[in-house]
């Protein structure tokens, strides 16, 4: 590469980008919008419409929101609101109805370690990757909504006031201990077969050699899970973990588990701060060689002016009847000053960012025809899909597996 | 005047983990990649059959305390499978096997609602129960069950569900854009189950399906499975393939409705069949045989043994006589987690069955169990094998057949392009779809909605 070059054009100053797709979109009014089509929520065609307009935009991937309860305004209890989206699809199925249909995109669901079976999670996150050849993730996620819990009979979780109370703590730290255990037992799962496993040796009449079929043995505070899975390695090997934190016990889980950390920075310094301690966890995890995304989330409203944008947003604020606030920095203006934002927060140390459409059917395209554009003119974004699976396009090697005895010891060090 | 010709209905099971199907064949492809899932429901549904199917297991089946090797081994998730199918076909049904014991009703309802939505009112959900701790060592729930409490909990789990499904009337999203209300009323979804496994309250999260529910398929066989399905099931897999015991197990469960309030054609019942097919008769004979001894190599001969022996039988020469000691009676069963064991409730009897009849025909093991295992349900030449799926279902010994071909993934092509058109010209077989639902392919009715009042008081 020539020195004299203005920009750098490798990959290295390349941004991440996702996109978090949840309803209409993150506005609770968004719902109200003309190009909102709310009466088309739970079509196959809704998705598959948003997610081909993600590819056009050459975005990473996707995430899929979901919940063991019906959506509700109230962060640990149901709500009886009537003026705001109500009901949703199971995020795995929408994300594999999808795949046969794009190409490029990585798919990630939202499961809820709470209330499910790993053991279920695992076949079907590796059924998805299978169905997507190599572009499956799953974002994990904890629930203390007690609602939830009555959901399923099975438990039940003690009433919290809030998520960040001191008296949450010992409720909140378990639920993410748990959530730890629950994607250490996916994960052996995805590995519990050898990639050479199916041998179909004609001559012994041997389908698999079994040796390379590995029992799990998991057992943990929480639950016991045996192995193996029933399903084989997936084509990635790993699909890609996520999981979103505001604080240190998410950040934990992070820095155990994850490939990808969707983290809610109100500013650069507070974005340098998160990472600053993401990373420490990272080491004290014993996992500094290893490849750990820290995305900023934000909410985007684009337009083509700021005024354009701040008059939409009060618009849509007019008609919830409140000023929409919610965990992540909300961006209100256009996509050039969209992308100065994320090439500042990228300088303090995050590796991308996963958007959330305040429109979906409005700020999406904005993202993929506007700001993709503009990074790429500075450089900063791919301006082709350049790897086969969602791994290889954040930079993920395919890791050995953890059971294979010729695993070069390489692998797991670098 | 005769009776009109009942209209058959057909649907394609994909080949499932267990000796019938060939890996060995060179036409045999993988059966965990989609594009084999893929290309299998593509042919169904150029043949415009019902529906495809998927079985479903949860550990691996061991012998002897080591993983069984020598059958195919492995498959995917069944949820995920059905939802990507949906996507390269329209019309086709889509039918999985999920397990009411390793399962919580609320993710299973929300699962099956949500694969009807995706599939535009195409999923059915076969209803099956399990009790060993050996399947639940994988789950974090255990789910040991004794085995006399496990239809009482299927059948709860499927009440249960229902009353999920039925918790969202069809018309509580208004989404008024220029109003502001999104839904009719506030207490959409909302449910409350209290009973001797569930004991839930709440609000479902998925709306109503195009189908209301999914259609409902049971298989077990014994009484109380009969029962349960007569109660409430749509369809019936079944395994009586063979015209009398066919008719005598029609005649059972169909009898079996009337004190249920449900009339005889609403419930299926559809057997499981394989096939194998030949320019003639005869050829199709031969082609049966070599097949038979495909699933039967010498090694899967000696371990099909084990299943009535319970013993080691490693020894033993496949090619030679039947071993001289007897079957091990009353102790832990060698294999652990194949359905097939429970066909075996008295070993020494079929030993000595066994024993005579290779005997009688000089057979060797191998030639004992390429004899009496699962041989054929219909071989021949295309005319013959239509007519005489034909002469079964106007015979009321099945209202048609869940195809099981023994290669994947084309092993329903030559059926799809040899048979179906028979039976087409034979006016039996629709020549395209009418309906877009696979209820309307069965021909059931859509579940009435309960009105919201009795929602509220269910």
């Amino acid at each position: 590469m020539s020195p004299a070059t203005p920009f750098d054009h490798s990959e290295h100053h390349h941004l991440h980008l996702a996109v978090a797709l949840d309803g209409t979109g993150w506005h609770p009014a968004s719902w109200r919008e003309p190009v909102a089509r709310p009466r088309d929520l739970l079509t196959a065609g809704y998705w598959a419409d948003l997610v081909a307009e993600a590819e056009r935009g050459l975005l990473d991937f996707v995430t899929i929101e979901d919940g063991l309860g019906p959506q509700s305004s109230h962060p640990l209890d149901p709500d009886d609101r009537t003026d705001q989206v109500r009901g949703r699809l199971d995020a795995v199925l929408v994300a594999a109805r999808v795949a046969p249909l794009t190409r490029h995109i990585g798919l990630v669901p939202t499961v809820v370690a709470t209330h499910t079976e790993p053991f279920h999670i695992s076949k079907a996150i590796a059924t998805l990757d299978y169905v997507s050849t190599g572009r499956a993730g799953l974002r994990v996620q904890i629930t203390a909504r007690p609602n939830e819990a009555d959901h399923f009979g099975r438990r039940a979780v003690e009433r919290i006031e809030a998520y960040d109370s001191p008296a949450a703590q010992g409720l909140v730290t378990d639920l993410f201990d748990e959530a730890a255990d629950y994607v250490e037992v996916v994960r052996r799962l995805w590995d519990s077969w050898e990639d050479d496993a199916e041998i179909r040796d004609r001559a012994t009449g041997r389908f698999v050699d079994r040796d390379k079929l590995h029992h799990i043995d998991f057992e943990g505070r929480f639950f016991s899970v045996k192995g193996p899975s029933i399903t084989p390695r997936p084509p990635q090997g790993q699909p890609l973990v996520t999981a979103l934190g505001h604080g240190t016990v998410p950040y934990r889980l992070l820095a155990r588990q994850a490939d990808v950390g969707y983290v809610t920075p109100r500013d650069t310094a507070h974005a340098r701060a998160i990472v600053a301690e993401i990373r420490a966890e990272q080491e004290a995890a014993g996992r500094s060689g290893e490849t750990l995304h820290v995305f900023g989330d934000l909410v985007v409203f684009l337009d083509d002016s700021q005024a354009e944008a701040e008059a939409r947003r009060d618009r849509l604020d007019t008609l919830a009847g409140e000023p929409y606030t919610g965990d992540a920095r909300i961006f209100t203006g256009t996509a050039a000053q969209l992308a100065d934002l994320l090439e500042e927060s990228a300088g303090a140390g995050l590796t991308g960012f996963r958007l959330r459409p305040a429109v979906a059917g409005h700020d999406l395209p904005r993202v993929g025809r506007d700001l993709v554009p503009e990074l790429q003119r500075r450089g900063r974004f791919r301006t082709a899909y350049e790897a086969d699976t969602l791994r290889g396009l954040l930079g993920l090697a395919r890791p050995a597996n953890r059971y294979s005895a010729t695993a070069p010891a390489a692998a797991t060090a670098v | 005047m005769s009776k009109p010709l009942k209209q058959i209905h057909l649907a394609a099971h994909f080949p499932g983990v267990n000796n019938t199907t060939v890996w060995s064949d060179p036409a045999a492809g993988s059966h965990i990649e989609f594009s084999s899932f893929a290309h299998f429901a593509r042919t169904a549904e150029r043949a415009k059959f019902d529906f495809l199917f998927l079985a479903e297991g949860l550990r691996l089946r061991e012998q002897g305390g080591k993983i069984y090797d020598l059958d195919v081994v492995g498959r995917p998730d069944t949820f995920t499978v059905l939802a990507a199918l949906a996507a390269v076909t329209d019309r086709l049904g889509l039918t999985g096997t999920i397990n009411s014991t390793f399962n919580e009703p609320y993710e299973v309802a929300r699962q099956f609602a949500s694969l009807d939505h995706l599939s535009g009112g195409r999923s059915a959900w076969n209803v099956v129960t399990s009790w060993d701790a050996f399947t639940g060592e994988n789950f974090r729930r255990g789910g040991f069950l004794p085995q006399e409490e496990r239809y009482a909990r299927a059948k709860e789990f499927l009440a249960t569900a229902h009353e999920l499904f039925d918790s969202w009337g069809a018309d509580e999203i208004l989404a008024d854009q220029a109003g502001g209300a999104f839904l009719r009323d506030a207490r959409a979804g909302a449910f409350v189950h209290r009973g001797q496994h569930f004991d839930i309250r709440g609000r479902f999260n998925v709306p109503r399906s195009p189908q209301g529910r999914p259609v409902i398929f049971q298989a077990g066989d014994s009484d109380e499975g009969r029962e349960f399905a007569a109660a409430g099931a749509d369809a019936i897999f079944s395994r009586y393939s063979h015209l009398k015991e066919g008719q005598a197990f029609y005649a059972d469960v169909k009898g079996r409705l009337a004190k249920y309030g449900r009339r005889p054609d609403q419930l299926l019942i559809l057997p499981a069949a394989t096939f194998v097919l030949g320019d003639t008769d005869a050829e199709a004979a031969e082609l049966a045989l070599e097949v038979r001894r495909q699933q039967v190599s010498g090694a899967t001969a000696l371990k099909h043994l084990e299943l009535v022996w319970n013993r080691d039988l490693s020894a033993y020469d496949p090619e030679g006589p039947l071993p001289d000691v007897d079957p091990l009676v009353g102790e832990e069963h060698i294999s652990r987690g194949r359905a097939q064991v429970r066909m075996y409730r008295d070993p020494l009897a079929i030993a000595r069955e066994w024993r005579e009849l290779a005997e009688a025909n000089k057979w060797s093991i191998r030639d004992l169990v390429i004899n009496t295992g699962n041989r054929q349900t219909f071989v021949g030449a295309p005319a013959t094998v239509a007519r005489t799926i034909n002469e079964f279902v106007q015979a009321d010994a099945s209202d048609g057949f869940i195809l099981v071909p023994h290669i994947t993934p084309g092993g329903l092509d030559p059926f799809a392009d040899k048979v179906v058109p028979l039976l087409q010209e034979q006016g039996v077989f629709r020549a395209d779809y009418e309906g877009t639902t696979l209820r309307d392919h069965l021909g059931l009715a859509h579940p009435d909605s309960a009105a919201p009042a009795e929602r509220a008081a269910s």
